[in-house]
């Protein structure tokens, strides 16, 4: 903050910096010897990719860095991102045994990313080398992490893989979706250039399933399908009123933002609401204060235990600014052309189900951002089985038609994970040796 | 008086913590820090012959652990390559300003009666308390017939011990070398010579590090190494060994010991007094944090004498000397076992793969229903190796309990299945027939 209270244009921009500073040597160092190395350790399983976390930090102890980065791409080629925007305090970080005996666990996240920079930013060549040419071609719907997961794990194999992406740029939610002080200077491109120095892969920008694409078409043009395309659309809240101006999707007010390079240019309300209780909510919430919004208020309709994000980002929203307000059901939107009003009731529970208990409360706003969720939508999906409104795979990640896989978010796993993405991808790329030789590859 | 005031080869110290001969006492500034430090002595870095040596530049290899904790040094570094008369006239200064702290001199020379005579004079003139003969220099001066040259050929050894010995009034240290097949073969050379003390152990040989990127051992001097003197923590178990050795030797134990090699802390030093130590050199610690280490030594030193009842160093010297024997003296009908304490264990699974790999698969790995993983030794196939108390990363945590078996004590020589065992009963019947038995 300068010396004058008042917000510069530094300061903003300062706001969207490194939320993490990433390990220097010797604190990568100090924080390996906290390893204990664990046999069959317990991060490994917590890890949705499956990363043999104990060698890869032996790895960096041993200053074999290169070798540590490639334990852990071997699994999950999006490690770096997921370095930098898993939950790990939920996942590997809260299985390490670290806890026990002292309190905290070994900082799994920085480390991975220590590894993964060193590899990225050596510009090396790529580090894993395509298998044969098998002369398959598969078609993948969507450039973002299942996507991308499953080329770059296709295109290992021997198979020829064309992205078809809608957005003008790939990486999906780890381009326009992640929080920008998670994906600092550029990241997710970064990455996906990595990706694709394996080969062998091809993507086609502005690619709309359903309207310049078809399924169908690619179906009968490919000899497998891998569908991850994501949740496309927003839920709403269902009120009168919510095309006032001023009220958008969070999903969008957090794209624009991280295609903006210059934050202090975006606009941010005074009073901004966040409604929803996620990640997203969390990380919309934090990025409108820190573009200087006066209150941002984040209002969820049950308790803190139900939210869907984790203590830790809740905790982060708190030490941002943010008033988290709890039990509080949106019921109307009010303004004249643009939102001046929300008026909640508050909720309890009751019986076991979600009631409202008659009493209104008004928060003056000029902003209201909604996170309550996205779905699927299947409406492009021609006649694929849909379960629970997401696509529904069998056990080899095959779709209700066989050479149509599908993974990530669209897919019913109950995760909303970037590392669960990259798993979906990877082993539906395995999977498909089914559908294109007749035989299943054993898992990697 | 401190409790710590010790008497070593019949010289009063204050503490028994000297600086050994090495870079940090080759000249007055350094001497003086190491006193105003708390030091009780030092061993002045070795004197030679005029001219003086010419050192290298670049002098130092490293053994850092993983994380770059150094546990060895090795070095390249000859004697002092300052004037003879520079040395002395400074030592004489340093014995005026400190009258109570001990300074020692070092010194080596050619095989040379009168040369040897006359240095050792030399420097017992200048105020010396006493002299210690370097004898294990293991780089550079060896290859100049000095150092470890002379103190791998026991003749020398004692050859020239006698020599200084004929010229001197003062103790006589003898610095022996590591570098030998049998340690006890010096010391008793030492001894004959009528040496007071030894000192030991001298540096082992070493090639720290080898360079990848120049493809050369470190230190690397324009693009070449040679081997170096190795010490630090890394080397004191070798150096107890060899303590231990000449302590318990019926034909040595009476030689006064100055304890050298990895001696770091007050516990370092107590284990060397432990087996027979009078007092400890020390240079690789003092060299990787600076003279003040010895605030905590001294300060843990008293402590522990405090905890154990011990009114001086003489109440525990020499304690641990009964309890280091031979292999075919121990107790072959001991049994232990490992112990887990599931309260501490963060269940890492390093023991149990330490003993499924590389021992005896004595410690089972079970899912546990909370989740978690119990780890349980089976003593039926424990033989107490101790191997997964030393990789638990927990103090404490797994701990060896000694079984109650109800057995004897029995040693190789007389157990059954060895088949050249002493068999007592017969040879007991024999000498009764012969009469011989007069119990």
């Amino acid at each position: 903050m300068s010396t004058t209270g008042k917000v510069t244009i530094d300061d903003i921009n300062a706001g969207f910096g490194d939320l993490h500073k990433p390990y220097n040597k010797s604190q990568a160092l100090l924080e390996a010897s906290r390893c204990t190395y664990c046999f069959d350790a317990p991060c490994i399983k917590a890890c949705p990719t499956g990363i043999d976390i104990p060698t890869f930090i032996h790895q960096i102890r041993t200053q074999n860095v290169k070798g540590a980065a490639k334990t852990i791409l071997s699994e999950n080629i999006m490690g770096g991102t997921c370095a930098r925007a898993c939950p790990t305090e939920v996942l590997c970080e809260r299985a390490c045994v670290r806890h026990h005996d002292q309190g905290k666990p070994v900082e799994i996240g920085l480390l991975q990313r220590y590894a993964v920079d060193h590899l990225l930013d050596s510009s090396e060549e790529h580090p894993f080398v395509r298998a044969t040419e098998t002369g398959k071609n598969i078609a993948v719907v969507g450039a973002g992490p299942a996507g991308l997961s499953c080329a770059h794990r296709a295109a290992l194999l021997g198979h020829k893989v064309t992205v078809f992406e809608a957005k003008p740029k790939p990486g999906g939610l780890n381009e326009y979706g992640l929080a920008a002080y998670k994906m600092v200077d550029d990241f997710a491109q970064k990455e996906v250039d990595f990706l694709l120095g394996i080969g062998g892969i091809e993507i086609i920008y502005e690619q709309y399933l359903g309207q310049n694409l078809s399924l169908d078409t690619l179906r009968s043009k490919y000899d497998a399908v891998f569908l991850g395309i994501g949740l496309g659309l927003c839920n709403q809240l269902g009120l009168e009123s919510e095309n006032l101006s001023g009220v958008y999707d969070a999903i969008d007010f957090i794209e624009q933002l991280r295609q903006t390079n210059d934050k202090s240019t975006l606009s941010v309300g005074q009073n901004v609401v966040v409604i929803g209780g996620g990640n997203t909510a969390i990380d919309a919430a934090i990025q409108a204060k820190r573009l200087g919004a006066k209150n941002v208020t984040l209002a969820y309709r049950r308790g803190e235990e139900n939210m869907t994000a984790t203590d830790w980002e809740i905790d982060l929203a708190r030490k941002n600014g943010v008033d988290v307000r709890l039990w509080l059901s949106p019921i109307e939107l009010s303004g004249d052309a643009h939102v001046s009003t929300i008026t909640f009731e508050q909720t309890t529970i009751e019986a076991g189900r979600l009631k409202g208990t008659g009493e209104h409360e008004k928060i003056e706003t000029d902003m209201v951002l909604k996170a309550v969720g996205q779905k699927l939508n299947a409406s492009v999906l021609s006649d694929i089985v849909i379960e629970r409104g997401k696509i529904k795979i069998n056990d080899k990640y095959q779709t209700s038609i066989p050479s149509v896989y599908a993974g990530g978010d669209c897919i019913d796993t109950g995760e909303d994970l970037t590392v669960q993405s990259v798993e979906d991808g990877k082993r539906a790329a395995h999977a498909m040796g089914h559908t294109l030789f007749g035989i299943d590859f054993k898992e990697v | 008086m401190s409790k710590l005031a010790c008497n070593i080869a019949g010289i009063d110290s204050i503490n028994p913590f000297w600086l050994a001969s090495a870079p940090p006492t080759d000249k007055y500034i350094n001497v003086v820090r190491a006193f105003e430090a708390g030091w009780g002595g030092v061993v002045w870095k070795t004197l030679g012959i005029d001219p003086p040596v010419i050192n290298m530049s670049s002098r130092y290899g490293v053994h850092h652990d993983r994380s770059r904790n150094v546990i060895g040094i090795n070095n390249i570094e000859l004697i002092t390559d300052r004037p003879l008369e520079t040395n002395l006239r400074e030592i004489e200064q340093i014995r005026k300003e400190w009258p109570d702290r001990v300074i020692i001199g070092s010194m080596m020379a050619p095989l040379d009666e009168k040369t040897w005579k006359e240095l050792a004079i030399k420097i017992a003139n200048s105020g010396v308390h006493g002299i210690e003969l370097n004898l294990g220099c293991p780089h550079g001066m060896c290859e100049r017939g000095m150092g470890s040259a002379i103190g791998q050929v026991p003749e020398l050894v004692e050859q020239t011990t006698r020599w200084v010995k004929e010229v001197v009034d003062i103790p006589v240290f003898t610095k022996l070398t590591p570098n030998i097949t049998d340690i006890l073969v010096a010391a008793e050379a030492a001894k004959r010579g009528g040496a007071d003390a030894v000192s030991l152990i001298n540096t082992v040989n070493s090639i720290a590090t080898v360079d990848l990127d120049l493809m050369a051992p470190t230190p690397t001097v324009d693009g070449k190494g040679t081997h170096g003197g190795y010490c630090g923590a890394a080397v004191k178990p070798i150096a107890l060994h060899m303590v231990g050795e000449i302590a318990r030797n019926p034909d040595t134990h009476n030689l006064q010991i100055s304890a050298i090699g990895g001696i770091e802390t007050w516990r370092d030093a107590a284990e060397f007094i432990a087996l027979g130590a009078s007092g400890v050199q020390v240079c690789t610690a003092a060299m990787l944090y600076g003279f003040r280490i010895v605030d905590d030594m001294i300060a843990g030193l008293e402590n522990f004498l405090d905890e154990k009842g011990y009114a001086s160093l003489a109440a525990f010297q020499g304690k641990a000397i009964p309890n280091v024997v031979n292999w075919n003296e121990l107790n072959i009908n001991f049994d232990t076992k490992a112990f887990i304490n599931k309260d501490s264990c963060i269940e890492c699974g390093r023991c149990h793969i330490a003993c499924e790999d590389t021992s005896h698969q004595a410690i089972t790995m079970q899912e546990n229903a909370s989740g978690g993983r119990d780890f349980v030794v089976v003593d039926d196939e424990c033989v107490g190796c101790n191997l997964c108390k030393h990789v638990c990363p927990v103090p404490e945590c797994i701990e060896m309990r000694p079984v109650d078996n109800g057995l004897p004590v029995l040693t190789w020589p007389e157990h059954p299945k060895n088949p050249l065992r002493v068999d007592i009963v017969s040879t007991e019947n024999t000498l009764a027939e012969t009469g011989e038995n007069h119990e």
